[in-house]
């Protein structure tokens, strides 16, 4: 087979405020081959992918394409330099057609042929067994079937690399194997692909090299058939081994013994969970495994009522209770850090001190604000106790490293004095040392008698840190793995599996 | 004296473009800040533009509010203003003779109004989730008409002492009334901020309604909140405007003060796209804007010309305070920054 | 397989043309309505072209405004640039030197260099477009009352020609009490209007141009990461939107004749409601072109009913108000519940809205 080189990246760097996102990286593409490129949330698979397409611009390093240097500026750049992309995040306009989703920003004729469009799409959008019609509006059609216009886009480019960044999380079974007859077919006419996925059977079946990345760090590149798939999850989830010593596993305090803190039956969301049974006891740590989309975060988001609960009971200490808001789940003493940061967690323009103290102030009431002097006690008292690094109290948390804002939200509840605190990846996109201390104080909250559960990506944190791990596969809870000599083969295995360990 | 610099650095921009009017009249006319007593009251630029500003400023205290949590302008504020003037008009002029009593019930009366149509506006808002310039169009379309139909007739006339006073000075006081008033309403307002948590919640609202949410405050509630009180802030200017003209005009009470309310808004360092707010920078917008005006009268500009003059200073403003040129800045004193810590 | 399944799957609509279709009907209602209470004036062909007649400038700045808002801006100068163009014009063709070509370029050089200025300060520089089309608003207003005070009538006899053209349609008229046959005459601003529509909705439809509008407006970072140039899109829209308020102004000053200080004023809020009624959604990325008259028309219909039914012209500002209100709540909900999924409205394959033909 040809393998000459069409894309080649080296020594790549880049960085955001408080974190490297990738560092020193290396990358090799070659011709007619399907590459993929692993690691866990925040390893910087999208970074570098970004890198490439023009999206951000790259810190230090060179990339050559066909041995010539390049460096794109923008996504049309790279379109037009033969490198087609699908993205995670669905990147189409809602409110057009899906044949002129397809052609859009690739003709440089100033008049539309819808006839001729409609007739191109249709054609192409037969051929890959899409079941959409090129007239219809894309808002219309189904998250998969957009994913697959995205691709089918990417695929007509005539493009030399085609880089799809997790194209397979909302397609199903059928449609995953229509993607890989393609992706072989473009593979035979010598086009390279970069292929992301969190499915490790996909990656077995289509990929025939592997790159792992890790923290930003390049781990290695390694032909598929000579890398056994426990070993691949080692390397993406890698063991900071020199810390694990500082941390010691906490015994679970009468853990099964007793009315549990919380305990939900049945309980479902708008967000697509399917109904679960939970329950946590004084002073445990639990946790949810299972990889990305497995329904792990949208469980714990049930539970809070970040999403609409759509159906279930709730009781706290036995007593049955409504949780239909997160005020409800926040005044029974409910606390929820939640898996997106930006999103969801922090308010960008907002001190660290307001950050803080905000959830306690929503608790005491609207015309009960604390005084500058109390509220400046509570943020200083936190950012010396959780060792946040800020010039001030009064310095906006979006000017913070992703980690010390990670430890304000974590100051804001546990300012509350809550009973149970759900930690939905608090250490995702920190740096180590950080990752360390916010699990320290997991062992050390659930000591003092908290209840917690913790989830990560990184799966070796979890069994530090939990005592009890609920493993989750396609929305439902496929089993449950306790004691304390559970190593990651276990968990690995029930993953895979499917809970018939 | 940190808090200090923080609240300095934002009112960087409408602090500097006063003094720089201030400097263009000391040049025109050294008299700048001559006051003068006539019948027992101040009188000269300065109380002029405190005189003429009042209702603006006022207005875009509400408006900075609901710029902050709603993202969006409320264009029909001098609607409201209207149409809750001539309710407290028609009041007054129905209860036949104006004591203290009838103008203060009135008062309450275009008040109460005054809330209903902010709630109008904020119910559209929030839970219909209309964009509040659209949903504000509805009161700023029929607005007016509504208010004639209460007067029922022409320019009712507000002929009486009690509103001679409210309206220009009380004997014995040097300061004109609508200036009292408009300070009075300031401190009602830093009195609000400092005993409620209003400014936590319409700012974390403005900027993050997901994680406001999360941390339980609900950001429908906040942002009718603030129309609600944009309501009432109406209502009040458009009390002391019906007073200060003596006659209640339905069809020129206070026409396209939005505009220059949402200036005002922009001026005071504000981001039109919510989040942070700054009242005190608002409140100097809107005297700018007013010395504005007034310094191209004294530069003996045309006053056709006045408005041209006001485009090019908006627009020489904005330039300045754009993303696109704060991005440079910031860029250029990163550099700076990191070259003094290496 | 799949392609059965494609088949199967029937074309719903689009946004764009859902609310237009309901713009649509409510104003053949309303019309239907306006016919059978007041047949005397609603039922005589000229009424319908008068509509056109009378307010051809407010339709044509709808136009340019839709674009706008169609690609997720506004422009609230439009009213102030027409009043600016229409006295610019009146002061020009009073010179010995003015001629209708000249007056013509005038007006629209005038409204593209407004549109320039706009276009680059928002799309380029980031600055909100509120307060830049505000100061447009300003700028205009204050060149306005610099230029001439007073009414200007224009006087020129090649001008009062044009102004007192009309397209006479011999065989639709009506019969007035004396049995006299009345045809219905047409004034040249209505054809204006008719060629802008067919160029502007062609424009929107057909050209690469209109479609990348609609993508900006839809989501301007997907936009970008499609390949589109997004900050020339948004450019132009704001030049195309000076433009038709350079025409509007034109238009304007050939069917009153004369220029004055209160010329459109106010146009622009009424433009922006028309764009509403007409299905256009101040978020952007939805609207149709054709919507723009149809929503102006439903406006003026309610007008002209209210004026028939004797009703004090106070209350008029009032009852539009309301329908606003009622359509804005339509679309709000309408919109949500199709998120919902709760609504579709499909066509029958029979009857595709313009254009899109079946591949």
């Amino acid at each position: 087979m040809l393998s000459e080189t069409i894309l080649e990246m080296k020594d790549i760097s880049k960085s955001f405020p408080g974190v490297k996102a990738l560092d020193g990286v290396d990358f090799k593409l070659r011709e007619g081959e399907i590459h993929a490129l692993m690691g866990e949330n925040g390893a910087g698979k999208s970074t570098l992918i970004k890198v490439i397409t023009g999206v951000y611009e790259k810190d230090a390093g060179l990339i050559t394409l066909h041995g010539k240097p390049i460096h794109f500026r923008s996504p049309q750049e790279a379109q037009n330099n033969g490198i087609g992309t699908v993205y995670q995040e669905i990147m189409l306009c809602p409110n057009l057609t899906v044949a002129e989703n397809m052609f859009i920003g690739r003709s440089h004729t100033p008049i539309v042929n819808w006839k001729e469009m409609n007739e191109k799409a249709a054609r192409l959008l037969d051929s890959l067994g899409i079941p959409a019609s090129p007239i219809q509006e894309l808002s219309t059609c189904s998250i998969a079937v957009q994913q697959m216009i995205a691709i089918a886009r990417a695929v007509d480019m005539d493009c030399r690399i085609l880089i799809l960044d997790e194209p397979t999380s909302s397609l199903d079974e059928d449609e995953v194997q229509k993607l890989f007859e393609l992706m072989r077919a473009l593979k035979a006419q010598g086009v390279g692909i970069i292929f992301i996925t969190h499915f490790l059977e996909q990656v077995y079946e289509i990929s025939d090299r592997i790159t792992v990345l890790r923290n930003g760090k390049l781990i290695g590149e390694y032909k598929t058939s000579s890398l056994p798939q426990i070993e691949l999850i080692s390397k993406m989830l890698g063991s900071e081994l020199e810390d694990i010593s500082t941390i010691r596993k906490h015994e679970p305090v009468a853990s099964d013994a007793g009315i549990p803190v919380f305990e939900a039956v049945g309980l479902s969301s708008a967000a697509g969970v399917r109904p679960f049974d939970f329950t946590i006891h004084k002073g445990e740590v639990n946790g949810f495994a299972g990889l990305l989309g497995s329904g792990r975060s949208e469980s714990v988001r049930a539970i809070f009522a970040a999403d609409k609960v759509t159906g279930g009971e709730v009781r706290i200490h036995g007593k049955r209770v409504k949780i239909k808001t997160p005020l409800h789940a926040i005044k029974h003493g409910i606390g929820y850090l939640p898996e997106d940061r930006k999103g969801d967690g922090i308010i960008e323009d907002l001190s660290v001190r307001d950050n803080i103290i905000l959830t306690l102030q929503v608790l005491k009431g609207l015309f009960k604000p604390f005084s500058l002097k109390e509220a400046e006690k509570f943020a200083e008292e936190y950012i010396k106790k959780l060792n946040i690094k800020t010039p001030t109290s009064n310095t906006p948390i979006r000017s913070l490293s992703g980690g010390n804002q990670q430890k304000v939200i974590l100051a804001r509840w546990l300012l509350t004095n809550l009973e149970y605190l759900i930690l939905d990846e608090p250490t995702r996109g920190i740096d180590v040392g950080t990752k360390v201390e916010i699990q320290k104080l997991v062992i050390r909250l659930a000591s003092g008698g908290m209840s917690l559960t913790f989830i990560s990506s990184e799966i070796d944190e979890m069994l530090r840190t939990c005592s009890r791990l609920i493993v989750m596969k396609d929305r439902e809870i496929v089993g449950e793995l306790r004691g304390t000599d559970l190593t990651e083969n276990d968990v690995m295995h029930m993953i895979a599996q499917g809970g018939k360990s | 004296m940190r808090k200090l610099m923080k609240n300095v650095s934002h009112l960087v921009l409408p602090i500097s473009v006063m003094v720089l009017l201030i400097i263009i009249n000391l040049v025109k006319g050294a008299d700048y800040f001559t006051i003068t007593m006539i019948n027992g009251a101040l009188y000269g630029n300065i109380p002029n533009i405190l005189f003429g500003a009042s209702e603006l400023v006022i207005l875009s205290i509400g408006m900075t509010l609901v710029t902050a949590a709603s993202r969006g302008q409320d264009i029909s504020i001098g609607e409201s203003a209207t149409i809750s003037s001539a309710v407290f008009v028609w009041f007054v002029l129905r209860s036949g003779e104006a004591t203290p009593v009838t103008i203060i019930v009135g008062f309450l009366l275009s008040c109460v109004v005054g809330l209903g149509l902010g709630a109008f506006n904020g119910i559209l808002v929030s839970i219909f989730k209309v964009q509040p310039m659209v949903a504000s169009l509805i009161l700023f379309t029929g607005g007016r008409s509504i208010a004639f139909m209460i007067d029922g007739k022409l320019s009712p006339i507000l002929a009486n002492d009690i509103s001679n006073r409210i309206g220009t000075v009380i004997p014995g006081i040097p300061i004109q009334t609508p200036v009292i008033l408009t300070v009075v309403f300031i401190a009602l307002f830093a009195v609000l901020l400092k005993t409620t948590t209003l400014r936590l919640y319409v700012e974390t609202v403005g900027i993050n309604p997901n994680a406001a949410r999360l941390n339980g405050i609900n950001p429908k509630k906040v942002i009718f909140l603030t129309f609600l009180i944009m309501g009432f802030c109406s209502a009040v200017a458009g009390f002391i405007a019906v007073n200060k003209a003596g006659r209640h005009d339905s069809v020129n009470l206070l026409k396209n003060i939005m505009m220059d309310a949402i200036l005002a808004v922009a001026i005071g360092g504000n981001s039109l796209g919510g989040g942070t707010f700054s009242i005190t920078g608002s409140i100097i917008g809107a005297y700018t804007i007013e010395m504005l005006n007034r310094t191209l009268l004294r530069l003996e500009i045309e006053p056709a010309m006045i408005k041209v003059f006001k485009a090019i200073f908006i627009v020489i403003l904005m330039v300045v305070a754009s993303p696109v040129v704060r991005d440079f800045i910031k860029k250029v004193l990163d550099r700076n920054r990191t070259r003094k810590e290496e | 397989m799949a392609s059965e399944k494609a088949i199967k799957q029937k074309a719903r609509l689009s946004n764009s043309n859902l609310l237009f279709l309901i713009a649509s009907v409510i104003f053949v209602l309303m019309y239907l309505f306006a016919i059978i209470s007041y047949p005397g004036s609603f039922l005589q062909f000229q009424t319908f072209f008068d509509l056109f007649n009378l307010n051809a400038p407010l339709i044509i700045m709808t136009f340019g405004l839709c674009i706008v808002m169609i690609g997720g801006g506004i422009d609230i100068s439009i009213g102030s640039v027409c009043g600016l163009v229409t006295m610019a014009c009146a002061v020009y063709l009073e010179k010995r030197s003015g001629s209708i070509a000249g007056a013509i370029l005038l007006s629209m050089g005038i409204g593209i260099l407004f549109g320039i200025l706009h276009g680059y300060l928002i799309a380029y520089l980031e600055i909100q477009p509120f307060i830049i089309t505000l100061s447009g608003l300003f700028l205009a207003q204050g060149l306005l009352t610099t230029l001439h005070k007073n009414p200007l009538n224009v006087t020129m006899p090649a001008f009062v020609n044009l102004r007192d053209f009309n397209i006479v349609i011999t065989w639709l008229g009506t019969r007035n009490r004396l049995g006299v046959f009345i045809p219905c005459q047409i004034k040249p601003g209505t054809i204006i209007v008719a060629v802008l529509l067919v160029i502007f909705a062609s424009l929107m439809k057909w050209s690469r141009f209109g479609r990348n509008v609609y993508a900006v407006g839809g989501n301007s970072h997907s936009a970008m990461m499609l390949g589109i140039n997004v900050k020339r899109t948004k450019f132009i829209t704001y030049v195309i939107s000076g433009l038709t308020a350079g025409i509007a102004g034109f238009v304007y000053i050939m069917t009153t004749g004369a220029g004055n200080i209160g010329n459109a004023a106010g146009a622009e809020m009424k433009a922006i409601a028309s764009a509403i009624m007409g299905g256009t959604l101040l978020n952007g990325g939805v609207g149709n072109l054709l919507g723009a008259p149809i929503g102006t028309l439903t406006l003026l219909v309610i007008n002209e009913l209210i004026r028939a039914a004797g009703v004090q012209s106070n209350f008029q500002a009032i009852v539009s108000g309301l329908l606003l209100y009622l359509f804005i709540i339509l679309q709000s909900i309408i919109m949500s519940l199709r998120d919902r999924k709760r609504f579709t409205v499909a066509l029958p394959p029979w009857l595709h809205l313009s254009g899109k033909g079946q591949a």
